[in-house]
């Protein structure tokens, strides 16, 4: 394990699973923790309880399975993860196509509950697995010259029916900013709860920015190109003006068509209250220090 | 024939059964939202329910009279009912938005000033008031041939739901536009007959002046 960043949330803060199986079960427990919780640590008890994988695996915006939210759980089955390859190319040392498991050879998984944080203003809690993406580029060997990363998700319009729709520009495409990519809390997951992460949230490998808006964390990924450009990205192509290159989480900062100040955590019910939407989603004090000097509000 | 007997069928529906169908798909969403059965965000699912069988409501309403013109299937009887029902779910779509989705009624005002789709959505909600306000018998009368021309506002508040829902949705989707689709068509159908009326009575001018 790396180690480079702990998580202020443990295994603990996790609903065990036989609760998180039984909804009902879950409120209780759920309850009964944070009581436990706001005695030990009064920050931590109400807003970092992770969502159930239920949640998790059942809200999903992936729009190469359809646009509704329920879509990419019930078609993503389709999509054959059998055999995935990684087509790594562009500023490293050594390029070509690398199955999930080379790239992830000699790698610990480490668990990083994260929330997530939709540009939509809604917003979970996730356990991911995964590896740090400074570990898989260390291991293919950025060139000096390397400035950004480019992300590609597969494009399959045979097991992907959503790619039939010209929603997007397809395939769909993200991009970071290399320091932004070698952050230690940048994540490539490959699990969620300790289980093989769902194809609906991206199998078998997939981004994880905690601190940008959700669409920055691509899915299903299946070529990583370093680059001295800026990456062209999917919904930054589809229309400028609603969504940049970096979308950090910002409440300050909204979004044309609604306020991005407040957010909504997934499973509270017809009368879950609005919270505060924090700056970089909570992780203000590890990245605020990646964008200093610069305008937020021009580079949104 | 057969065209006869469907509305010699539909005479005998009376039309306060509509008062009673039309409701039930609301207020199922609004108990599965009670009970926890909508999915994980069931603030956003109700309000996109409620919002959509509104829509729909306003297309059946609009689609009546082409109905009769195309197939002789006579409608017309049940046109007040849809159109009321169609406000009721609009009202309830708004109460959701703003109670439980907007949750800052010192908000509201801003909202619908500053965000477009939800001006446009707004808009089509207070068009529809006179609507409301004048379909009673006593109104019909009343108004006249204003009335007719006044309850054309109908395409407007469809078209402003139509633009709502195109401008809410993220990137480009089908669903959305294949509503606007089908109420632009049925107001060019619309358009066309006016234009016709309009024509036919111009050449009726000119035989009478020439004449």
């Amino acid at each position: 394990m790396a180690h480079r960043w702990t998580n202020t949330l443990t295994r603990a803060d996790i609903t065990p699973e036989p609760l998180w199986l039984n909804r009902r079960q879950l409120i209780a427990g759920a309850l009964g923790a944070g009581a436990m919780a706001s005695i030990a640590s009064p920050a931590l008890a109400e807003t970092l309880e992770p969502n159930t994988w239920e949640h998790i695996t059942s809200y999903n915006n992936f729009y190469e399975f359809g646009t509704d939210k329920e879509d990419p759980a019930a078609n993503a089955h389709r999509l054959n993860t059998a055999g995935w390859e990684i087509e790594v190319d562009g500023l490293v040392d050594a390029p070509g196509r690398y199955s999930v498991a080379s790239l992830l050879d000699g790698l610990s998984e480490e668990e990083r509950i994260y929330r997530f944080r939709c540009v939509e203003a809604w917003a979970m809690v996730v356990p991911w697995n995964g590896v740090e993406l400074k570990d898989i580029l260390d291991k293919v060997g950025v060139q000096s010259g390397a400035k950004y990363v480019a992300f590609e998700t597969a494009n399959r319009p045979d097991e992907m029916p959503g790619l039939r729709y010209p929603v997007l520009d397809w395939p769909y495409r993200e991009g970071l900013r290399l320091d932004e990519a070698l952050h230690p809390l940048t994540l490539m997951a490959t699990g969620i709860y300790g289980k093989p992460i769902p194809n609906q949230n991206g199998a078998p490998i997939r981004l994880v920015v905690p601190w940008k808006y959700g669409f920055k964390s691509i899915k299903s990924i299946v070529r990583i190109t370093l680059t001295d450009q800026e990456p062209v990205t999917s919904w930054n192509m589809a229309n400028a003006r609603e969504y940049g290159f970096y979308s950090n989480v910002n409440p300050t900062v909204s979004h044309p068509r609604w306020s991005q100040a407040t957010e909504r955590r997934i499973g509270g019910g017809l009368f879950n209250r609005r919270q505060p939407t924090l700056m970089f989603n909570g992780y203000e004090v590890e990245v605020a220090d990646l964008y200093e000097g610069m305008d937020l509000k021009t580079y949104f | 024939m057969f065209i006869q007997s469907i509305n010699a069928g539909l005479r005998k529906i009376p039309t306060w059964v509509l008062y009673i169908v039309l409701p039930i798909p609301g207020l199922l969403a609004i108990v599965s939202g009670l009970t926890d059965n909508l999915g994980p965000e069931p603030i956003n699912e109700l309000e996109e329910q409620l919002g959509e069988f509104a829509l729909k409501l306003l297309i059946v309403g609009l689609a009546v009279s082409p109905l009769l013109h195309v197939t002789r299937i006579n409608l017309v009887r049940f046109r007040r009912a849809i159109g009321l029902m169609a406000f009721a779910y609009v009202l309830a779509h708004f109460l959701v938005w703003f109670l439980l989705d907007l949750q800052a009624l010192n908000q509201i005002w801003t909202e619908i000033a500053k965000r477009p789709y939800v001006t446009a959505g707004f808009a089509g909600f207070i068009v529809m008031i006179p609507l409301v306000l004048t379909s009673n018998d006593w109104s019909v009368r009343r108004l006249g041939r204003f009335w007719r021309v006044l309850h054309r506002l109908t395409y407007l508040a469809a078209i402003l739901a139509g633009v709502h829902f195109i401008m809410l949705s993220k990137g480009f989707d089908v669903e959305a536009l294949a509503h606007m689709a089908v109420i632009l068509a049925f107001l060019a159908l619309r358009v066309g007959k006016w234009r016709r009326r309009l024509q036919s009575g111009l050449q009726g001018l000119r035989t009478k002046l020439i004449g």
